[in-house]
């Protein structure tokens, strides 16, 4: 049984095909990588998944009710009007929950992304991996059974995305939410998820897959083994594909 | 060093163009009516203080409610506009056409709505339709201003439209309403003198009154006086108004 499941959807825009055909089901507890080239449908695919979009043709399933799906975006997509709590806490706010329980879990969400202390601070005040991470708390504060990353880490720099991508799968192995993220960064998809998953040029279709071994969150060092090398090597490989295979159907 | 010269240097520049006036009106012995010297305009200024201070009091004070009136009646209708396409689709040529016609052309047909026994409330209604523009369209441009992934979040976890409004548009729009409104009290005054011109009786005895009660009898440096006041008036305002907007997007923001 899966969480979300896209069956041999097709989106056409006005502008043309975005999209398709093309199937993805996420299990639960599995961390699915999507990585191809810019404007391949990715983000499309990420709509879809979140239910914000319906398809132009094939099948959109999902079983998390409401709530029960997060998004974090590229750019942190914070109120600036409002602290670091109470964005954390609109979710909770928008489902009803009264203010002082969805500030105090608000308040948990945001040290379990290590920002204790900073929970009055507005998102001005905040470096850019800081307001993330406000984001990142948005999203897990309603415990939802899946989340859905468009390259959320795509505007920081080396040394945080590193370390924002050991925290969330640090987060991850504490509840195991069904995760799709969307990354440029063939390193990045083979190091967080356990099923890459390559599209092709625009409109994506699926190039291939590539599951990746090794044990989920990972231990020091693994960027550094064969293991890691040779998926970093075959995923490459699939998205050199995938990016013929657009030229083909194009 | 460099700063309190940046300070000085309007000053120094108005102090030197004063002296170049003062110079050439002793030089070329220009009449009085046509161009008095500083020293002229500085005494009707210090003769006549006290009334041109309750003239400015006057003006500024019905551009104020002008301010306000426009205020409250431009948020209400750009609120009920952002809540329907079709309705904004509907004002948006006539707001258009209200807001190219100059004042002064519908300055006479408010002053006869408002009756010729009160000047004030066609001068408050004519500067509250200069002022209105401004911050109409600064709220219906700032509610629809919201991060479209704020808009995609809220889709996302089914906000209702209520909540949408007051949680996401309504704080979102806040930067614009701030601009609007700084724009919108610098054109109330501005409507507000135009007003008072096409009055043109005591009825209100407003700056633009002095300047035409002084024209009238050819005291030329007592027009300057008045002019002098207005201006002075009008940054005082201006000064006032960027710090109103600063202060506000500081609290907005947090910083």
């Amino acid at each position: 049984m899966s969480v979300a499941a896209l069956t041999e959807v097709e989106v056409d825009y006005p502008r043309g095909r975005a999209l398709g055909p093309f199937s993805l089901a996420i299990g639960p507890g599995e961390i699915v990588a999507l990585v191809g080239p810019s404007g391949c449908g990715k983000s499309t695919a990420m709509r879809l998944l979140a239910g914000l979009e319906a398809p132009t043709q094939g099948e959109v399933a999902r079983t998390p009710g409401r709530g029960e799906t997060a998004v974090v975006f590229q750019a942190p997509t914070l109120a600036p009007w409002l602290s670091a709590r109470a964005n954390a806490a609109l979710p909770l706010e928008l489902a009803g929950v009264g203010r002082a329980e969805a500030a105090a879990r608000a308040d948990r969400a945001l040290a379990r992304v290590g920002l204790a202390g900073v929970e009055a601070a507005r998102p001005a005040q905040l470096s850019g991996g800081m307001a993330m991470r406000v984001s990142l708390a948005r999203a897990l504060v309603t415990e939802p059974k899946l989340l859905l990353l468009d390259e959320p880490f795509a505007a920081l720099d080396e040394i945080t995305r590193r370390a924002l991508a050991d925290d969330v799968l640090a987060l991850w192995s504490a509840a195991r939410p069904a995760i799709v993220f969307v990354t440029h960064n063939v390193e990045e998809a083979v190091y967080m998820a356990s099923r890459v998953v390559v599209m092709t040029k625009g409109p994506g279709r699926t190039a291939g897959e590539v599951a990746v071994a090794g044990p989920l969150p990972r231990p020091g060092g693994f960027r550094t083994t064969e293991t890691f090398r040779a998926q970093v090597e075959a995923v490459s490989g699939l998205l050199a594909k995938g990016m013929a295979q657009g030229d083909v159907a194009a | 060093m460099s700063r309190i010269v940046q300070t000085l240097a309007p000053f120094v520049l108005i102090a030197l163009l004063l002296v170049g006036w003062e110079a050439a009106c002793r030089a070329f012995a220009v009449p009085v009516y046509f161009l008095p010297p500083p020293s002229a305009v500085g005494a009707a200024l210090a003769s006549d203080w006290a009334t041109l201070l309750r003239s400015a009091w006057n003006t500024l004070s019905m551009a104020l409610i002008a301010l306000l009136v426009a205020s409250l009646a431009a948020q209400a209708l750009a609120l009920v506009v952002g809540l329907s396409p079709i309705l904004e689709r509907a004002v948006r040529p006539l707001a258009v056409v209200l807001q190219v016609t100059p004042v002064v052309a519908i300055a006479p047909l408010v002053l006869i709505w408002a009756g010729l026994d009160h000047a004030g409330r066609a001068i408050v209604g004519l500067a509250a339709v200069v002022a209105f523009f401004p911050i109409f369209s600064g709220a219906v441009t700032g509610l629809k201003a919201a991060d479209p992934d704020l808009e995609r979040l809220f889709d996302l976890y089914a906000a209702t439209r209520i909540q949408r409004l007051t949680r996401l548009r309504l704080p979102s729009a806040v930067p614009y309403l701030l601009e609007g409104h700084k724009v919108a009290a610098g054109l109330a005054v501005i409507g507000a003198v135009v007003a008072e011109f096409v009055a043109g009786s005591g009825g209100a005895q407003g700056l633009a009154w002095r300047i035409l009660e002084a024209g009238n009898r050819l005291q030329t440096a007592r027009m300057f006086a008045a002019l002098v006041v207005l201006g002075l008036m009008g940054a005082a305002l201006h000064a006032a108004l960027e710090a109103a907007e600063k202060a506000g997007l500081r609290w907005w923001r947090g910083r």
